[in-house]
């Protein structure tokens, strides 16, 4: 696996030297920057409101804040991954990059890993922006820091989930562009597949809403960890990847 | 170091290389010769394991590509038509990279960086980056990274395709400088670059060796015997080319006499003689004795190009050859 982390080094070093990572970063510090603002004005709104009520009842930072927006991060990610996992292995067929790779002395295996785990990396950067507003919450309140310590897991894992299957996408094709609308249009519809279980309790509509990768962050926002969803996503970042190697041997066959 | 038995490579439709088979020994340099779409890159490519073969096996450096192939892309260097290059590293950063890649480590690394940045004369550039390099760069840095391992055998497809003169012979210069420690197979569609190169050539057409053999002998197949190309001045004023062609037959050992071309009073002849026969001087007597001059007398060594026209012999790659034949 020695391998792997060179692959991954010189992909976060590509993500580092062109603007790619700074442009994901600033638009995603910027979005999730106006969300907190959002949320804080809000929460600052209701506890106004329920003082001059006269209303006891205990307002709740992990409640009322931290929680809806993990959520939101969570759904604003699914319109980062495409941006991130794009350009993995579209660009590398387009330069001809990829023969290095393939008549190196690597494992395949090695090679996706790598790359994927660079994706996870760059990701992980986007959520340590905002670690620097909740900072702010610790600062000047008193949050609970093990509910979004999970949620901050949820979130990787949801990422890791989704990434593995941009990884795939971009192996399909030569085209960046192409990559990152499928992956796109695959991350929307894995969002909005729970909403099936909003009219529909039939077997189907459950399987479906199963399959929706939102479904499974749930429990995460909520600061508890269900092996059930770990293993979810789990299952989706193995089978994404797999699925990498295999088209990466297709490649090989068929072109 | 190579060996190649019966490799074949099918499409969908296509058969892009038809049961090749060959071998090459250590230390040579071998010139895959064939027009283009001959089925040059995909032989290669199997070679280096990037595409496997649809029936048949090939070794390099004692190992199966299909079977073992880390142990033998450990041993190959590859240099497709496109140096694989990342345009946002800087070259030494390239090759670092391309070195853990291909297994280098420790101490060992900047060691063999350095080693092949002079060796490829790419040292002045080694902290731009790659995608603002000139096209000889470029091609210097994909050989460079090709060597970095020191491979047993090194595959380059077209090293010298685009560009300039001078940097093709200094192209060429170096690929004969690695021949020795490293195998060399290289692939091209000029010729004068095989005369020169190469020890050894292998000619392909539509996927099908046509010849392998080497050049100094390939020549010599082509041509059967010895030909020789004279131009002969007539002295007062007149020349009958016939009476010409009738005296030079009539030389001992002379099997044929062709006029090749005519202007006023000089024409040029080309004769052939049978094979082991040295007809030059008596031919030069015949002509002086026969009262013309003799301008020019000087064997006619068939270029690669003839061999490789007479050997694959179709119309099409006849045009496309004598095209990319022109070219320095």
């Amino acid at each position: 696996m020695r391998n792997a982390w060179v692959i991954c080094r010189k992909e976060l070093q590509s993500y580092f030297v062109s603007p790619v990572a700074y442009i994901l970063l600033i638009m995603f510090g910027l979005i999730f920057g106006f969300f907190f603002w959002n949320a804080l004005g809000f929460f600052i709104n209701e506890g106004l409101e329920m003082q001059s009520r006269g209303s006891s009842f205990p307002m709740n930072l992990n409640e009322q804040i931290i929680r809806p927006l993990l959520q939101n991060v969570s759904v604003v990610g699914l319109f980062f991954i495409p941006m991130i996992t794009m350009r993995l292995f579209a660009e590398e067929k387009r330069t001809g990059t990829i023969e290095l790779l393939a008549t190196s002395p690597v494992r395949d295996l090695e090679v996706i890993v790598g790359k994927w785990l660079a994706a996870m990396i760059l990701y992980a950067c986007l959520l340590l922006f905002t670690a620097v507003n909740f900072a702010f919450l610790f600062k000047y309140g008193n949050p609970d820091w093990k509910p979004l310590a999970v949620g901050y897991l949820g979130l990787l894992l949801q990422a890791g989930a989704l990434l593995a299957i941009g990884t795939f996408i971009s192996t399909l094709t030569k085209n960046q562009i192409i990559a990152g609308a499928v992956t796109f249009g695959v991350c929307l519809l894995l969002w909005v597949l729970e909403w099936v279980s909003g009219y529909e309790s039939s077997t189907w509509a459950r399987v479906l809403s199963y399959m929706s990768v939102i479904t499974h962050f749930e429990s995460f926002g909520r600061g508890v960890i269900d092996s059930k969803d770990a293993i979810f996503y789990a299952t989706v970042i193995f089978l994404g990847l797999f699925f990498t190697a295999r088209s990466l041997e297709s490649l090989r066959w068929r072109s | 170091m190579i060996t190649v038995k019966e490799l074949t490579k099918r499409y969908a439709r296509t058969t892009a290389v038809d049961h090749i088979s060959f071998e090459v020994a250590k230390g040579q340099i071998v010139g895959f010769l064939g027009p283009n779409g001959a089925g040059k890159t995909t032989t290669m490519r199997m070679l280096t394991c990037f595409l496997p073969p649809s029936s048949g096996s090939a070794t390099v450096a004692g190992f199966d590509v299909l079977e073992q192939p880390l142990e033998a892309k450990r041993r190959i260097g590859y240099l497709p038509e496109t140096p694989p290059l990342y345009p946002e590293m800087e070259t030494a950063e390239y090759l670092i990279f391309v070195g853990k890649l291909k297994g280098l480590s420790g101490a060992e690394l900047p060691k063999r960086v350095d080693y092949v940045c002079e060796r490829c004369a790419i040292s002045d550039v080694r902290t731009k980056l790659l995608g603002k390099l000139s096209r000889g760069y470029r091609q210097r840095v994909g050989l460079a990274q090709a060597i970095i391992h020191n491979p047993d055998v090194l595959i380059l497809d077209e090293p010298t395709a685009g560009l300039d003169p001078k940097q093709i012979n200094e192209t060429r210069d170096l690929i004969k400088s690695l021949a020795g420690s490293h195998t060399i197979i290289l692939s091209t569609h000029i010729l004068p670059e095989v005369e020169q190169t190469c020890e050894q050539v292998i000619i392909i057409n539509q996927g099908k060796l046509v010849a392998t053999d080497s050049v100094r002998n390939l020549q010599a197949r082509a041509r059967g015997a010895e030909s020789v190309v004279l131009e002969i001045a007539g002295r007062n004023g007149t020349l009958e080319p016939g009476l010409v062609e009738q005296r030079l037959v009539k030389v001992a050992g002379v099997s044929r006499v062709a006029c090749k071309n005519q202007r006023d009073i000089r024409a040029v002849f080309e004769v052939e003689s049978q094979k082991g026969q040295l007809v030059r001087g008596d031919l030069a007597r015949a002509v002086v004795e026969s009262g013309w001059d003799l301008n020019e007398l000087r064997p006619a060594a068939m270029s690669l190009e003839e061999i490789f026209l007479q050997l694959t012999g179709s119309e099409t790659v006849t045009e496309k050859v004598t095209a990319k034949g022109g070219q320095p």
